[in-house]
């Protein structure tokens, strides 16, 4: 980078349309007396760079909305005429049900899984591991989220279920009579159990992060408060450090559940896909989810067929933006209280 | 220290035996269940890291050992042009050079606006939009990658028609990705910039926008640059985006406005669901069954050491140029 | 219930860094002792090694005996959780459970030692605490609102309330009033001289003329400068060391001539 030697280099938003022609020349002559100009131009492409983020949200719902159009227009008998993999006599609504329920489904568990191992983590980072080790660790729980989705795919559907399949076999041939564990267990290991556990190891660098940060916030006063009271460590945690943190771990797992409902590769690689409103998650060919689905029929999709996936992309972009919404408003909500003590 | 040997003289009193045995049953500890529910939490806290730690060596173990099959400079140097069935060929170059032209050109897209609206943030943000902004920013990293690949399938579908496949769709697709992670970190590192620096140069007589330029971004260069290559190392392993918005393809293509393109992430998805080989008869000159599978593990392998390279590059660009007082 | 602490040869330590040498000194039972110096010189330090809240900081340790009754509390066979049940603590700022209510900030201390309280023991332990703390009749109607809705003095005293409630044997004041305007800092000061009927006391405080109001006995701690330990200089009756102290540094002190 050259951004050092040059001041023209960082400050211009190449192809937006402000005020081009005066930066250009500006910073050779001695800007003093251009300066309320220039001022002015460098703050508006800030500003206009701000407003322009909030245009491309905008813009992700637009232009879904205008290709999602001509699905949610048509009926389900043309979908279904018109559209290979479309079934028979579905409505689009019917079509989006299954799918979004298997999202649903395989992010809860995922979660399920993931926030107590990540509080355990982020717990151990912030209150029990010694001191100097306490940020590698939390760099090697990190790492975790450095690894591809692509990558955890291969390992989850390569890798895991010979070992996994063992132990869901088990599971259904002792705890069938759940509806969750309704045998017979799948041999192949392609069931939602799998891509939950997948998803909870890559949903749980997240979870762990936020979780930290808001376990290291805990006052010092309240920690030592308890002590003082004749607490052991883990008395300590319950009474001062986990109810000062609950917001703060809710907005985590919901981090966690927004990353879950979008993850694509893994669930795609991994699991036996079926469309069908099912609860029984060590059986192949049951559910599907959202992403999954739209990256497995994109490439071979009609016109007709790709505006259906689009309209189920829009359904995803609006179920994660409420939860991302939702998490993101309670960690606001705390920042203010925090910074009002 | 005179004063000491003659106040604490009554301290030398003797010690009443039974006030000192009844001391002694106080301080002896917690009653067990609260000590044992004590260990057993250390335990459990223990036992969460450490199963963790499980997936992340598993993972790597896998990718390094069969990756490293494969992984020679014939398979980084070849593209796949050409090779079919269980043929001992084949490699990732038309890969590597669409990855790093896609990903370049979505650091290109991202890196101006992200910066400039940290920038916004940092030094002009006030009242509402900075509020939203803010508020947006975050709400954007959560946007799954699929949707930003519909998105910029879409964007281009409306401009060019439907059906476009080409490199620049991806760029596009991964900046929407990108884009929050460079004004997140970016704005952090402007914010460690001491306000003194800025008020120092205001008393030089200098304008705001070039005490911008040449004191807070100076100063945060390497910040910046680490958060760069940070927010490259997270888009560069994206695949669903990549997928429905590139395409895939076996041979060459070096120009990210013309034809499908293949990236490293796709490459090990396309090679994974082409599955095993069937090598039926004894007649065929080399068949190996596992080629597909071979090859999608030493491309992650290649995928990996890239994302690690990223992340190790940009850890050290800060530790070597962070200017001392951001140390 | 109060006992006797006898300090012998205490080196406190940050790290590698000495931050308090070679104490030693007696702390009698139903009594206050204050502890008083200039700012660093280790009062706060030593009086949080009486009931091991020290070592809650990392690298923090010590060197020494603090022995309550003979008892060494740095023994092998005490547990600092226990330490910390029968010395209580008050802090320099009130710090009440924000997410409790004044009842459960009260009870915070008891329920970690007895889940299975009865009801009717409860109320009458959070009475009789509240009372104790010169509270009762300030909150006694509204004890299910939280805590951090009261004024600073009343969180204070609700703070030596929770601490009370688990009958301690000794009870350690950091700088209670620190943070209190004065009217909360007399309501403390007469609370401090009726609870030395039944505990053993000790106070850290800045305030010379609160130690020579509250105390029996009083400690003078001091620093040669920065970087060095702190020291007890000098230690006796509190009459005496407000009238005519052995050493000139506490006469200077004490005179306002330096701190």
């Amino acid at each position: 980078m050259t951004t050092t030697d040059s001041p023209t280099t960082p400050g211009p938003a190449p192809g937006r349309e402000r005020g081009d022609a005066p930066r250009a020349a500006a910073p050779r002559r001695r800007a003093r007396t251009t300066d309320r100009g220039l001022n002015r131009v460098f703050r508006w492409t800030a500003t206009g760079a701000g407003g322009l983020i909030l245009g491309v949200l905008a813009a992700v719902a637009i232009f879904l909305v205008l290709r999602a159009w001509p699905a949610l227009t048509a009926g389900g008998d043309v979908l279904g005429e018109e559209v290979a993999w479309f079934p028979e006599g579905a409505s689009l609504v019917s079509f989006v049900g299954p799918l979004v329920f298997g999202t649903l489904l395989a992010a809860a568990l995922s979660l399920v899984l993931a926030t107590p191992v990540a509080m355990g983590i982020a717990l151990f980072i912030s209150h029990y591991a010694p001191r100097r080790l306490a940020s590698t660790l939390g760099y090697v729980v990190d790492l975790l989220a450095a690894i591809p989705s692509v990558v955890y795919g291969l390992w989850g559907s390569l890798v895991l279920p010979p070992v996994v399949v063992p132990v869901w076999s088990w599971l259904a041939d002792t705890l069938g009579w759940f509806p969750l564990f309704a045998g017979p267990a799948s041999p192949t290991g392609r069931v939602l159990l799998t891509v939950a556990l997948v998803l909870a190891v890559m949903i749980l660098p997240i979870i762990t992060a936020v979780s930290r940060e808001v376990f290291l916030q805990t006052p010092k006063l309240h920690e030592e408060a308890a002590l003082a009271l004749g607490a052991t460590r883990w008395e300590m945690i319950r009474t001062a450090v986990l109810p000062f943190g609950r917001s703060g771990v809710v907005s985590a797992a919901m981090l966690g559940l927004g990353r879950a409902l979008g993850e694509t590769m893994a669930v795609l690689m991994i699991l036996s896909p079926g469309l069908l409103y099912s609860f029984a998650i060590l059986q192949a060919g049951q559910q599907q989810t959202i992403a999954a689905n739209i990256a497995a029929d994109f490439p071979e999709a009609n016109p007709l067929g790709v505006s259906a996936l689009i309209a189920t992309g829009l359904a995803l972009f609006l179920i994660t933006l409420l939860v991302n919404m939702g998490a993101r408003a309670i960690v606001a909500r705390r920042k203010d209280f925090s910074g009002a003590n | 220290m005179s004063a000491l040997s003659t106040s604490p003289a009554r301290g030398d009193a003797v010690q009443d035996p039974a006030r000192t045995t009844a001391v002694r049953a106080l301080l002896r500890g917690a009653d067990g269940r609260r000590r044992r529910t004590d260990r057993a939490m250390t335990v459990l806290m223990w036992g969460a890291f450490t199963l963790a730690m499980v997936p992340l060596a598993s993972v790597a173990w896998t990718v390094v050992v069969h990756g490293a099959e494969r992984f020679d400079l014939y398979f980084l140097t070849h593209s796949m042009r050409g090779v079919f069935g269980g043929m001992d060929a084949g490699g990732i170059y038309h890969a590597i050079l669409g990855t790093l032209l896609i990903t370049l050109g979505a650091a290109v897209i991202s890196v101006p606006i992200g910066l400039l609206a940290a920038i916004y943030l940092v030094e002009y943000g006030r009242g509402p939009l900075a509020r939203a902004v803010t508020f947006f920013v975050d709400v954007m990293t959560g946007i799954p990658s699929i949707v930003a690949g519909l998105f910029a399938y879409a964007l281009f579908a409306v401009i060019l028609g439907p059906g476009v496949r080409m490199g620049v769709v991806g760029s596009v697709a991964l900046s929407v990705l990108m884009i929050p992670v460079v004004v997140r970190s970016c704005e952090e590192m402007l914010r460690l910039v001491p306000n003194e620096l800025r008020e120092a140069a205001y008393a030089l007589g200098v304008p705001k926008w070039l005490t911008v330029v040449r004191v807070v971004l100076r100063t945060s260069v390497a910040g910046i640059t680490t958060g760069v290559m940070l927010a490259v190392a997270r888009v560069i392993g994206e695949t669903a985006p990549l997928l429905i918005t590139v395409g895939v393809v076996d041979s060459i293509n070096g120009n990210l406005f013309e034809g499908r393109m293949m990236t490293l992430p796709v490459y090990v998805y396309r090679q994974y669901s082409q599955g095993l080989v069937p090598c039926s008869s004894v007649t065929d000159a080399v068949c190996l069954p596992d080629i597909n599978y071979d090859r999608a593990w030493a491309a992650a392998l290649t995928l990996i050491l890239l994302v690690m390279l990223l992340n190790l590059v940009g850890r050290l660009v800060t530790r070597w140029f962070a200017p001392k007082t951001l140390r | 219930m109060a006992q006797r602490i006898d300090v012998k040869d205490l080196n406190i330590y940050y790290g590698d860094f000495l931050a308090v040498q070679d104490v030693g000194m007696t702390i009698e039972p139903r009594s206050v002792t204050a502890f008083i110096g200039p700012s660093g010189c280790g009062k706060s330090t030593f009086l949080r090694t009486l009931n091991r809240m020290h070592e809650v900081i990392p690298g923090a340790r010590v060197e020494g005996t603090v022995e309550m009754e003979g008892v060494d509390l740095y023994g092998d066979d005490v547990d600092p959780v226990a330490v910390r049940r029968q010395v209580g603590m008050v802090f320099q700022r009130p710090n009440p459970f924000p997410t409790m209510s004044i009842r459960e900030n009260v009870l915070a201390g008891v329920r970690l030692n007895n889940k299975r309280i009865s009801r009717s023991d409860a109320e009458d332990l959070v009475e009789s605490s509240l009372r104790g703390a010169n509270l009762w009749n300030e909150v006694k109607d509204r004890l299910d609102r939280p805590g951090s809705g009261l004024s600073g003095g009343q969180q204070q005293r609700l703070c030596i309330a929770r601490a009370i409630a688990v009958k301690p044997q000794v009870l350690l004041m950091d700088e209670p009033c620190s943070a209190l305007d004065p009217i909360s800092t007399l309501a403390i000061e007469d609370l401090v001289a009726e609870l030395k009927d039944e505990y053993t006391i000790v106070i850290v405080t800045h305030n010379m003329q609160q130690a020579a109001r509250v105390s029996d006995r009083t400690a003078f701690f001091n620093i040669a400068g920065t970087g060095r330990p702190g020291r007890l200089i000098e230690m006796d009756d509190t009459a005496t060391m407000f009238s005519s102290p052995s050493q000139q540094a506490t006469e200077d002190y004490i005179s306002g001539r330096f701190g």
